[in-house]
């Protein structure tokens, strides 16, 4: 090959990559904004205050449009009726009837997170610096207690299957409680120091009380905790991202047991007589469920969308393993149940 | 930028006719060129890949944990084959065609892929390419530049690859906020990057011959020079040095402990490390011409030392963060790069791929040792104290791979 040819050749293979890629880019655009265009506007509506005044249902609207990624609000006695747009945008979302907790995601060059308190009026009331990626956010009932879990990259270098977790409990006034990371764990008895312990996903019982996962060397727990004694102690095995329920005597979580990496299903464990019944929902779930009330369990599905848009929906399934799964709310993610 | 069009120098080594002239040859320049673009590339797909299997694929972060196991793991048992099939044919470049291929192939590969096994056998074809390519090239390297200058040809190559590792998550962040959510955007502009730097080498870096192709390597020739003579003790020195190598993971963790500022942005601890050793790969290459690089690979410890002591600090702050970063960038420019300009110099000719991955296998699987170590050791005492322990042994190991190397320089 001469060096006028190769030149050619690779003039010609440089034209094709930039238009074939940038062609596809170019594409993809038109089409999402016509899928944009095209897509049926969710339907919008309800009185933000009144909403707040009666039984609903706070979470993250993921329908395609100008509301992605806004809080929204639906009464629960028609929650597939039209929805309320806040002005907050939030990844995950957790509220109570008078406060409500937002991670959020600064993007730019580099992507920051942050997490928001916010009041009745959806105004933030102060922030917080999150460390890595969001993901569960619990008030407790009062709203005193904040609880946050968020993924912070590295730990994988010494073992490779495990992701380091930062689950941070504050006073919503910003006070630190603490770092339940660093709280004592304690496993059949004995002190685990293990340097890959984890905890995340609080769910809260009282002000002092509080449920999570705890793992170390491959395995999970369900901890029971206290704020007060800085300890954890392991109640049942196999448990992620614990969810206590209104009348505090079972647990929602989702449970790995011999599934493939990175799936889970639905399960709930009764904590006054430690039995263990598996939901009906039969797919895959990756969420801290929440409960709808003493007999329901709500949680979140993600969904690819027609147009190829990544999507969630927030479904429901009863506590006791009965029945079969029912969309709660389409286009929805990151539920919180306000009564 | 200066380029000379010399592509055979080597013949007149060290004859000192040359000092004026000497230049970095041109296919260093190209391969660089060609390691920037797949660095874009596969760096593009890198930094969003967490995302994509989060949010797009349903997968959870812990399950990503076990990928990134899978992409270290495959890639350093490969390099060796990678370095032993460049010399034993006598054409690394098409061995290395073969290597920078199969990553770009694999960016397409995820286009249909969905699911967790076929997620992990793309990104393993990817990983398996990166083993495969490295060796060859950095043979490549060696072969095409004046051996005076051969630091300072690594320092280069080194930047231009680490310029595209920094350019690749830019461009990604730049097409999901033009397109949001269309990771598939981003795969095929990762692959037609990845093309431009595969039509690169293919149509204009030399297909240089190892010197002695005359003569083809057999398994047992490889191996008796990889532990011949020459060879031993500056791998048994680089064993030595990193098994004392604390992975950068592990020292932006005691960092992110110790201060809350640095936790929030841990995402900028790997920019500011980049940036300086980015900055330092060529005055560090040079540096390795003039006075010697087995100096300058020893002295990169004793920076590393440093970053140990400063990152034990119990205090934290903006300044001593900055401190480590540099410390650590300058433990990279002097150790990288310098270490294949050592080896490609000491091994024979129609060896030096094997000799070159030889090396670098021993760097990467004694830094693992070094990495379950220092986990344990953090286990029971914390990082603090680790890194003091780490830092005193690496006191007397320093001098030890000093004396180790100390006729590497002729």
């Amino acid at each position: 090959m001469t060096r006028r040819f190769r030149a050619l050749v690779f003039a010609a293979i440089l034209v094709l990559a930039a238009f074939g890629a940038g062609g596809y880019v170019w594409n993809t655009r038109q089409s999402q904004a016509q899928s944009r265009a095209e897509a049926p506007a969710v339907a919008q509506g309800g009185d933000l205050a009144s909403l707040r005044s009666q039984p609903h249902l706070v979470f993250r609207s993921t329908a395609l449009g100008d509301g992605y990624g806004k809080v929204a609000v639906v009464p629960l006695s028609a929650p597939t009726g039209p929805r309320a747009f806040t002005p907050a945008s939030c990844e995950r979302v957790y509220a109570t009837a008078g406060d409500a907790i937002c991670l959020y995601a600064d993007r730019g060059l580099v992507t920051t997170y942050h997490s928001r308190l916010l009041d009745s009026s959806w105004a933030s009331v102060h922030e917080l610096p999150l460390t890595g990626l969001p993901s569960r956010a619990r008030l407790s009932r009062d709203g005193s207690l904040v609880a946050t879990t968020t993924f912070v990259y590295g730990d994988s270098y010494a073992d490779p299957g495990q992701f380091s977790t930062r689950t941070v409990v504050t006073r919503a006034g910003g006070e630190l409680v603490g770092d339940i990371e660093k709280f004592r764990l304690i496993v059949d008895g004995r002190v685990v120091t293990a340097a890959d312990k984890n905890l995340w996903g609080v769910t809260f019982a009282d002000d002092d009380r509080f449920y999570a996962t705890a793992a170390s060397g491959g395995k999970t727990w369900l901890v029971d905790g206290s704020l007060k004694a800085r300890t954890v102690t392991a109640l049942h095995g196999d448990v992620e991202c614990p969810s206590l329920s209104p009348d505090r005597t079972r647990v929602a979580y989702k449970k790995h047991g011999d599934l493939p990496p990175g799936q889970w299903r639905l399960a709930v464990y009764d904590l006054r007589t430690g039995q263990e019944t598996m939901l009906a929902e039969p797919g895959s779930v990756d969420d801290q469920a929440e409960w709808l009330d003493d007999a329901t369990v709500v949680y979140g599905l993600s969904r690819t969308a027609g147009n190829g848009a990544a999507t969630s929906d927030v479904w429901r399934v009863p506590a006791d393993g009965s029945g079969s799964p029912q969309l709660l709310v389409p286009d929805a993610w990151s539920p919180a149940v306000v009564r | 930028m200066y380029v000379s069009l010399r592509d055979r120098p080597g013949s007149d080594a060290g004859s000192g006719a040359g000092r004026v002239a000497r230049r970095v040859s041109s296919t260093v320049f190209l391969l660089g060129t060609v390691s920037l673009l797949t660095d874009v590339s596969s760096e593009m797909v890198a930094s969003v890949l967490p995302l994509y299997l989060t949010a797009s694929v349903g997968l959870s972060l812990f399950a990503y944990g076990f990928l990134d196991g899978m992409y270290q793991g495959v890639s350093a048992v490969v390099r060796i084959a990678g370095g032993f099939a460049g010399d034993r044919g006598g054409q690394p470049k098409w061995v290395a065609v073969l290597g920078y291929g199969a990553s770009a192939l694999s960016r397409l590969a995820m286009l249909p892929a969905a699911g967790f096994a076929a997620i992990t056998a793309v990104v393993t074809a990817d990983r398996l390419g990166k083993g495969l390519r490295t060796a060859p090239r950095d043979a490549l390297i060696v072969e095409a530049s004046d051996p005076a200058l051969l630091g300072r040809s690594f320092g280069v190559h080194r930047a231009l690859d680490t310029v595209g590792a920094a350019l690749g998550p830019l461009v990604a962040f730049a097409l999901l906020a033009s397109v949001p959510g269309s990771y598939d955007s981003v795969f095929v502009v990762s692959f037609a990057f990845a093309i431009v730097g595969v039509a690169v080498l293919v149509l204009f870096v030399p297909n240089l011959r190892t010197a002695g192709s005359a003569a083809k390597i057999g398994l047992r020739m490889a191996l008796s020079e990889i532990s011949g003579r020459r060879l031993r003790r500056p791998l048994v020195a680089a064993g030595l040095l990193g098994l004392l190598t604390v992975g950068d993971g592990f020292l932006y963790l005691t960092l992110q402990e110790r201060d809350n500022l640095t936790a929030v942005y841990f995402p900028l601890l790997y920019v500011g490390t980049n940036i300086a050793y980015l900055a330092l790969a060529v005055p560090l290459g040079r540096l390795s011409d003039r006075i010697g690089r087995a100096r300058v690979l020893v002295a990169g410890h004793v920076a590393l030392l440093g970053c140990y002591l400063l990152a034990a600090l119990p205090a934290g702050g903006v300044a001593l963060t900055a401190g480590v970063l540099l410390l650590l960038g300058v433990f990279y420019a002097s150790t990288d790069g310098v270490l294949p300009a050592l080896i490609g110099r000491l091994v024979r000719p129609e060896a030096r791929g094997s000799g070159i991955a030889a090396a670098q296998t021993v760097v990467a699987l004694s830094r693992f040792a070094s990495s379950l170590l220092f986990g344990l050791l953090w286990t029971f005492q914390g990082p603090g104290r680790s890194l003091l322990l780490f830092a005193v042994v690496l006191t007397v190991a320093v001098p030890a791979a000093g004396w180790l190397l100390r006729d590497s320089d002729r």
